[in-house]
This record gives C-alpha cells, sequence and structure tokens, in this order.
C-alpha cells in the first residue's frame, strides 16, 4: 500500500511549485505552473550541445561525454548540427580564422541559444594571448557568452559546474520570444 | 630490380662529392655531425632538385619539410655562415631506397623574395610552399594556386617574419589588450 499523497501538496517538479490534487499518486495529478517556468523546466534538463572542439580542451569536453563523467546523465546529449543544439561549448583555442567559423555556427542555432566558452583560451587567449599573431583573445569578442570555465584544461568537473551554473540561468531566464540581450546583439 | 643499399652505405661526404661534380656552380656547405647539406642558388635550384631526385646513387624520392626561415639578427651572421637579413627556404629530403637525408637551402633577398616551386617534382611541396608563403611572404613561381593557408585569406602581412608589425586590428575586433607587447620580442 502506498502513502496517500496529502492533497494540495506541492509539487516536485522544480517549476515554480504546482498542486495535487487525489489520495493517491495517479489518481488525479494537477500541477499549475506557468507555460514558462514549464518550458523552462524542460529545457534546462535538455541541454543538447554542439560537437564543437578546437583544440586541448576538446579532449576534456570528450571525457565530460565519456562514461566516467556521463553528462547524459544532465540531459547532455551531442549534436552534430548547430541546427539541434541548444549549447555552444567552445572547447579550445580559436584563431581568427576559426572565429569566423564559430560565429556562423553561433548563428545557424536556433534560439533560445547558449553558449559556455570552456578554459582560457576560449575565455581570453589563453597561453597565446600575448604574443600571438593568429589567435583570438577570447570568443566573446564575436558572440556573447553565458558562462565562462577557467582552466587550461577545466577538468571535467569544472565544465559540468560551469553546465550546472548555466542550468541555474535557463531556469530563471526569459525564453518565450527573444532575450533581451540577443536584442542588442542582433539590432 | 633495385638494389637496397644498407644505411650508411652511401655516405654523407659521397654524396656531397655526386652532387658537386655534376653543379660545381652550388656552394656547398659540410657541417660536421648533421646531414648533408648544399647552398643553392635559386637559378640552379631545380636542375640540382631534379638531379638530387632522379640519380639512382642518391634517389631522394621524398620531400620530408620545407621551411621557410627569416635570418633578420641571425646570430651566424657573426660566423659569416649566411647573409644578413635575407631569407633563406630550406628543403629536407629523404631517400626511402638508400635511407639517407640531404639538406637543401636557397637564399632570397628579402624584397624580391622569389624561388622556383618543386611542386611538378614532389607535388606534397604544394602545400609547404603554401605556408612558407602565407607567413613568410616567400614566393614560389609556377606554383598553381599560391594561396594563404594558415591565416585568414584578407590577413595583412607576413607574421613570421621577424619584422613583422602585429596589426592593430582584424576583422572589427581590436587584437592588442593592456600588457601585450607583440613588437617588444627578442627581435624587435
Ligand atoms: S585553455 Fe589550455 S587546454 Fe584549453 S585549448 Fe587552450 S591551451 Fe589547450
Amino acid at each position: 500500500m502506498v502513502d496517500p499523497v496529502p492533497s494540495g501538496s506541492i509539487c516536485p517538479v522544480r517549476t515554480g511549485g504546482g498542486l495535487t490534487v487525489g489520495s493517491r499518486p495517479g489518481d488525479c495529478e494537477l500541477h499549475l505552473t506557468a507555460v514558462e517556468d514549464f518550458l523552462n523546466w524542460g529545457k534546462e534538463h535538455s541541454l543538447f550541445y554542439l560537437l564543437f572542439a578546437t583544440a586541448c580542451c576538446g579532449i576534456e569536453l570528450m571525457q565530460t561525454g565519456g562514461p566516467r563523467y556521463d553528462v547524459d546523465r544532465l540531459g547532455m546529449i551531442p549534436r552534430a548540427s548547430p541546427r539541434q543544439a541548444d549549447l555552444l561549448i567552445v572547447a579550445g583555442t580559436i584563431t581568427h580564422k576559426m572565429a569566423s567559423r564559430a560565429k556562423r555556427l553561433w548563428e545557424q542555432m536556433a534560439e533560445p541559444r547558449w553558449v559556455v566558452s570552456m578554459g582560457s583560451c576560449a575565455n581570453a587567449g589563453g597561453p597565446f594571448s600575448k604574443f600571438s599573431y593568429s589567435v583570438l583573445n577570447g570568443i566573446d569578442k564575436h558572440f556573447p557568452v553565458d558562462i565562462y570555465v577557467p582552466g587550461c584544461p577545466p577538468r571535467p568537473e569544472a565544465l559540468i559546474d560551469g553546465v550546472i551554473e548555466l542550468r541555474e540561468r535557463v531556469r530563471r531566464w526569459q525564453t518565450l520570444g527573444v532575450r533581451p540581450r540577443d536584442a542588442a546583439v542582433i539590432a | 630490380m633495385t638494389v637496397v643499399a644498407p644505411p650508411g652505405k652511401l655516405t654523407r661526404q659521397r654524396v656531397l662529392e655526386l652532387a658537386s661534380e655534376r653543379f660545381p656552380a652550388a656552394t656547398i656547405l659540410v657541417r660536421p655531425n648533421s646531414v648533408p647539406c648544399l647552398l643553392v642558388e635559386a637559378a640552379h635550384l631545380i636542375d640540382v632538385m631534379q638531379f638530387l631526385r632522379d640519380d639512382p646513387a642518391l634517389d631522394f624520392k621524398s620531400l620530408s619539410d620545407l621551411a621557410g626561415v627569416d635570418l633578420l639578427k641571425w646570430p651566424g651572421e657573426k660566423k659569416g655562415e649566411f647573409l644578413h637579413s635575407e631569407l633563406m627556404v630550406v628543403y629536407q629530403l629523404h631517400s626511402l631506397n638508400h635511407r639517407h637525408h640531404a639538406t637543401v637551402k636557397v637564399i632570397l633577398k628579402r624584397d624580391t623574395a622569389t624561388v622556383p616551386s618543386v611542386a611538378g617534382l614532389w607535388p606534397v611541396a604544394g602545400w609547404f610552399e603554401r605556408e612558407a608563403f602565407d607567413l613568410y611572404g616567400i614566393t614560389f613561381s609556377g606554383h598553381a594556386d599560391l594561396r594563404r593557408l594558415l591565416t585568414p585569406e584578407d590577413w595583412t602581412g607576413f607574421p613570421l617574419r621577424k619584422d613583422y608589425a602585429y596589426p592593430e586590428s582584424y576583422g572589427g575586433v581590436a587584437l592588442k589588450r593592456e600588457g601585450q607587447h607583440f613588437d617588444a620580442g627578442p627581435y624587435a
């Protein structure tokens, strides 16, 4: 016999609360929430990321997706096409030549899109920032970045921590319509 | 049937002799304990290379590397080895049959910097020459498709030249940051 769920309890789903009516689970469950919260709940738990890696940080990205850290359990599935991706993880050194390609990938992603800059190179040019003729000093020169993960390279735990931070953002940010920050970029 | 010489049979000295008998005009450089090195004038380059590739005793069928060098403020200048402030192209040759190596060097004038392309002898040279053109501004005459390879197509200047001035911006993005000293390197 299952313990009856007290009527009027708060829904365990973190969508801002809901209402469960009935005496047993499955009897009659009613979740009241805002459409936006519900959508964000879905987005937060299915951040599909683009397979994109340009240097050594990419190895840590692969390791994060591998069996030991298994980022699939956060609902993060790699996608081979930017059209299907929600999240761009910029993993590795970005040269000036690559930057225009990276920007095109970012432009091809559908809204709402999110960017995690992984490692010192993508954040600020990393070890190449001072004397290199070819390396861009941070991908944020070309498109907005949501989360910066420091490290050279960041360990998979650090990347996952960055993703958890990003999920906070996804949950809070308005995603119906165009995000205010991107409107400024598009204009 | 091809006779494969055991490694070391054709000595460094012998390789040099073979080339110098045929091309007395090419200056020859020997340094102890290194691979044989020929210093060739650009005008003779294709003839010498053709000989090195096709002569059965030398048989350099493989070009393993081609690189540009900037001799500006090069320390060897003090020893009188090379001319000051010129450019150089270095070819590394390898014989798969005889298992021996050779180096060929060509000195170029900095302002003209033109050398005949060896892509007709070793097709792989096409890629190396594009790279040397991109980074050193060396023109390889006769190359079918001499475009930039590594830097963006609209990049200005040749970054591995020691007197290269780093651009202030590229593609609308300012490149210099506070505390950066692109022009204060060892060759400034
Ligand atoms: S931050 Fe370090 S590990 Fe990452 S791409 Fe740059 S050099 Fe490689």
